[in-house]
């Protein structure tokens, strides 16, 4: 009766499913995160809790370093390598079209040669469609062209993304959403709960086995960021067809005090996680979307400084070509949100809302 | 190396809980200290990496720690455990030192969660270490590094040399390569003698052979056998070893805690004849756990065969390894090697024997067999619920009791009286304390406790 624990070829679920059950018999970790806790309600591991486990991972670290059953070890306990590839390739099953969707996930070269694309685009969408008239950027194009060109490549993406989320829940069996659930999953995330380690010193990402709070600030500075930038963008909206104010805004009005201080955030964000991730060790995490989680990353980085030297280039001659970029850039953001790390975000949502609706985890046993 | 001193003021033996507590304790008494590692970088941390608490006195709560728990209840339980055989002395002093431990181990970078869930009958005695041992291990050596404490990886003491009541220098082979190492004092932590098959086989039998090892295969004795051979005092039985009945797939080293099985309390446990041996109900699974180690020692081949019903399979803490199933009972026995004929036998015996009753997992139930040689008192329920389960048990060793004999100040004896720059701590010494027996989480503590009084007091040897 001897088990055979040399690598065979396990795909990422059932190396997930092997690693799994390993810590259900040791627990060492418990106190780190909620994927622990979580996988504590049972003994087999259905191919649906594993994605929803996966979800769950922040990729902390820390309990590969906690882990005694580390490579060399027989065991070769890599968690968050396995949680991550899990997580991966749920994105990429869910998403919707598919290959888009393996394209984009893995290959950062893919979404730069996006914005080459779009960026070719609006250049001659900017000098055949100039207006007649207008001020700031509207002098370039009109408000209605934007309003046209954006609104669909904002909100189609948004409903492929919530075809994806509602087939997620049903695969790791959610159960009915009640606003309790919600709020307990708003609050993990907008704290960065499990980011924590447990106790409440971060994490082991770009300092081996040593606590950091950085990917957590990082991340909060570009999350933050981000829904300034967008609160920036919708309040504009409001100006603009509420009150029939028009663009371009002073440094105090509403959009202003929201953007510039959210992009900025986003900046020091991607430049953050961006350094971070160069320093972090691959091999912990799903290694083959490095690539495209890292072209992501500066992305956003990108969406937030292009928009910040817009803002500055006011009135100058620049205006055009910045325009031409930062618009490329919110639009490629935009495109890619189904099929780029930006879905995390909608995944990792619906992944606490459901554990918060679940039982609690196991009890005392015998 | 380059950066070595000629002459360290404290050279360390080990790379455990007790060796980084004494690495730390003297480096902040301003010593120069250096740590030597037997195992790679990837493995240091010996049996302490695969620990997840230690005992700890406390007068109220104080977290993790629920309730109290007193000197006096601490001191009770050990006895209970040993037998009495302990030095109470030195057993009190390792109660009473606990409780400031706690602290001491989060100002130095250990984490605590409150209690492992399926154990929470351990909330009130034992802090748990967030992530286990292995975490606490990093907390440690990442201290021990900002203190300029340097760590020598793959550095086997082979020799610890002698002089009269002093100590010398260190035979040391580093990354294979032959060093002597010169310091003003010496602190050994490096754990019994567990890994050493051969020794094991010569204190215990041949049968040893066939034991598993379920922690670190760097813990071979080396220096501890130097030492007695240099006169130094020794405790505790050298034909006595701590073992529990742990998956008979495990692997021979470093298995851990995962390979521990929780079962037997719910199963019948049957040898290579297929038949019953011992009372599988005899007390709650805690407190007879570590009697399953001797017990399926004395089988033959050193193998029992745990087989549960579909009633009992979630009643226990999840397995690392899934269990052999089958359908009829006589399957379950052809997929473990048993004889179908024989196994049937058995539990058709077993199985008449059962008497109707309240079955409680939990608690003593008194649910037990009529009229077997070999009776079941609790939690007997005939199996006859397929599908049927089988785990195979083999004897796991924790650790072993044979030690170096040292004072309450941790110093180190020879037959003429202490070895002035000489210190033990942990495994190495725990049987000065603990005779025979163990209490779950008192091995951190004694490692612990007297790491950080042989850090004390080799660093004001060398002040
Ligand atoms: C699976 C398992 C679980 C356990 N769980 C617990 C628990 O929860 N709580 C608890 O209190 N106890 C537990 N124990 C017991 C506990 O591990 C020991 O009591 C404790 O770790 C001893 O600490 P130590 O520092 O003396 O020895 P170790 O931690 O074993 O350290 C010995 C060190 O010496 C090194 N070494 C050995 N020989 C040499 C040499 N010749 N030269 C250089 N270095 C050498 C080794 O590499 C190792 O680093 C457990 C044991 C096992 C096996
Ligand atoms: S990662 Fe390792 S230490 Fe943590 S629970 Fe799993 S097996 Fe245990
Ligand atoms: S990597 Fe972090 S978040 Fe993921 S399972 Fe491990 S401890 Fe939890």
């Amino acid at each position: 009766m001897s088990l055979d624990l040399s690598p065979p070829i396990l795909s990422a679920t059932e190396d997930a499913r092997r690693q799994i059950e390993i810590c259900n018999a040791c627990r060492y970790c418990e106190g780190f995160c909620s994927v622990f806790p979580a996988m504590t309600r049972q003994k087999a591991f259905a191919d649906g809790d594993l994605t929803q486990l996966a979800n769950l991972c922040h990729n902390c670290r820390g309990c590969y370093y906690a882990c005694q059953y580390t490579a060399p070890h027989e065991f070769a306990l890599n968690i968050p390598a396995a949680l991550a590839e899990v997580r991966v390739e749920s994105w990429e099953r869910l998403a919707r079209p598919q290959t888009i969707a393996r394209l984009f996930q893995t290959h950062g070269v893919a979404m730069a040669g996006l914005l080459v694309v779009v960026l070719a685009l609006f250049f001659w969408a900017l000098s055949a469609l100039r207006p007649e008239a207008g001020a700031g950027f509207y002098a370039y194009l009109t408000h209605n062209t934007l309003v046209a060109i954006f609104a669909p490549a904002f909100v189609l993406p948004l409903a492929l993304i919530a075809l994806s989320v509602r087939d997620y829940w049903r695969e790791v069996g959610g159960g009915r959403v009640r606003l309790a659930h919600v709020l307990s999953a708003f609050d993990s995330a907008a704290r960065m709960k499990n980011l924590s380690g447990g106790h409440g010193e971060g994490c082991n990402f770009e300092k081996g086995d040593r606590f950091s709070d950085r990917r957590r600030v990082y991340h909060q500075l570009m999350m933050y960021g981000f829904l300034l930038c967008f609160a920036s963008t919708a309040s504009a909206t409001l100006l603009h067809y509420g009150l029939a104010f028009e663009a371009p805004y002073s440094l105090i009005s509403v959009p202003k005090l929201l953007g510039v201080p959210g992009g900025l955030m986003m900046v020091v964000g991607s430049a953050g996680l961006g350094w971070l991730k160069l320093r972090a060790d691959r091999s912990l995490g799903a290694a083959r979307v490095w690539g495209g989680e890292m072209a992501f990353v500066l992305l956003l980085g990108a969406v937030a400084l292009t928009g910040l030297t817009l803002y500055a280039a006011t009135g100058s001659t620049l205006v055009k070509p910045l325009l031409a970029i930062h618009l490329s850039t919110v639009m490629v953001l935009f495109l890619l949100m189904p099929f780029s790390k930006m879905v995390h975000g909608f995944y990792r949502l619906a992944a606490l809302i459901a554990e918060a609706g679940k039982p609690a985890p196991a009890g005392e046993r015998a | 190396m380059k950066d070595w001193p000629e002459t360290f003021d404290i050279a360390v033996v080990g790379g455990g809980n007790a060796a980084l507590c004494a690495a730390i304790t003297a480096a902040e008494a301003g010593a120069s200290v250096l740590i030597l590692e037997g195992a790679p970088n990837s493995y240091r941390g010996g049996n302490s990496r695969h620990t997840r608490n230690f005992r700890c006195m406390h007068k109220g709560p104080m977290f993790p720690l629920t309730d109290a728990y007193e000197e006096e209840e601490y001191l009770h339980d050990l006895m209970l455990v040993t037998k009495g055989k302990t030095d109470e002395g030195l057993a009190r002093l390792a109660i009473r030192s606990s409780e400031e431990c706690l602290p001491w181990m989060q100002a130095h970078g250990v984490r605590f969660q409150p209690s492992l869930s399926g154990t929470l009958s351990l909330s009130r005695t034992n802090a748990f270490f967030l992530g286990g041992g292995k975490a606490l291990v990093n907390a440690y050596y990442n201290t021990a590094e900002d203190l300029g404490v340097k760590v020598a990886y793959e550095a086997l003491v082979s020799h610890v040399h002698r002089e009269g009541n002093r100590i010398t220098y260190l035979e040391v082979e580093i990354a294979g390569r032959p060093v002597t190492v010169k310091a003003r004092a010496f602190v050994l932590a490096s754990g019994g003698f567990q890994a050493d098959i051969d020794w094991l086989a010569r204190a215990w039998g041949p049968s040893a052979r066939n034991f598993l090892i379920r922690g670190t295969p760097y813990n071979r004795g080396v220096v501890l056998r130097d030492m007695i051979d240099q006169g130094a005092e020794q405790v505790g039985d050298p034909t006595q070893c701590h073992a529990v009945a742990i998956d008979g797939r495990a692997p021979k080293y470093d298995g851990g805690i995962v390979t521990r099985l929780d079962c037997v309390p719910f199963s019948i446990v049957l040898n290579t004849k297929g038949e019953r041996f011992y009372n599988e109900g005899e007390d709650v699974w805690p407190k007879r756990y570590a009697i399953w180690g001797r017990l399926v020692a004395a089988q033959p081949d050193q193998v029992g065969f745990a087989l549960i019903d579909a009633k009992s399979i979630d009643l226990f803490m999840p397995s690392v390894f899934p269990p052999v199933k089958a359908d009829t009972i006589e399957e379950l026995a052809e997929k473990m090697g048993l004889d179908p004929q024989a196994v049937r036998q058995t539990v058709d015996g077993f199985n008449a024997a059962c008497r109707p009753g309240k079955f409680h997992p939990t608690e003593l139930d008194g649910l037990a067999t009529e009229g077997l040689d070999v009776p079941k008192t609790n939690w007997a329920r005939p199996l006859d619920t397929p599908p049927f389960y089988g785990y195979q048990l083999r004897p796991g060793v924790t650790f072993t009791y044979l030690g170096l004999k040292v004072d309450a100040q941790a110093q180190v004896h020879g037959a003429e009286g202490p070895i002035r720059n000489l210190w033990a701590a942990g495994e190495i010494m725990a049987g000065s304390i603990l005779g025979q027996g163990y209490l779950a989480g008192f091995g951190m503590t004694i490692g612990t406790v007297f790491g950080r009084i042989a850090g004390k007091e080799a660093a004001a040897h060398v002040a």
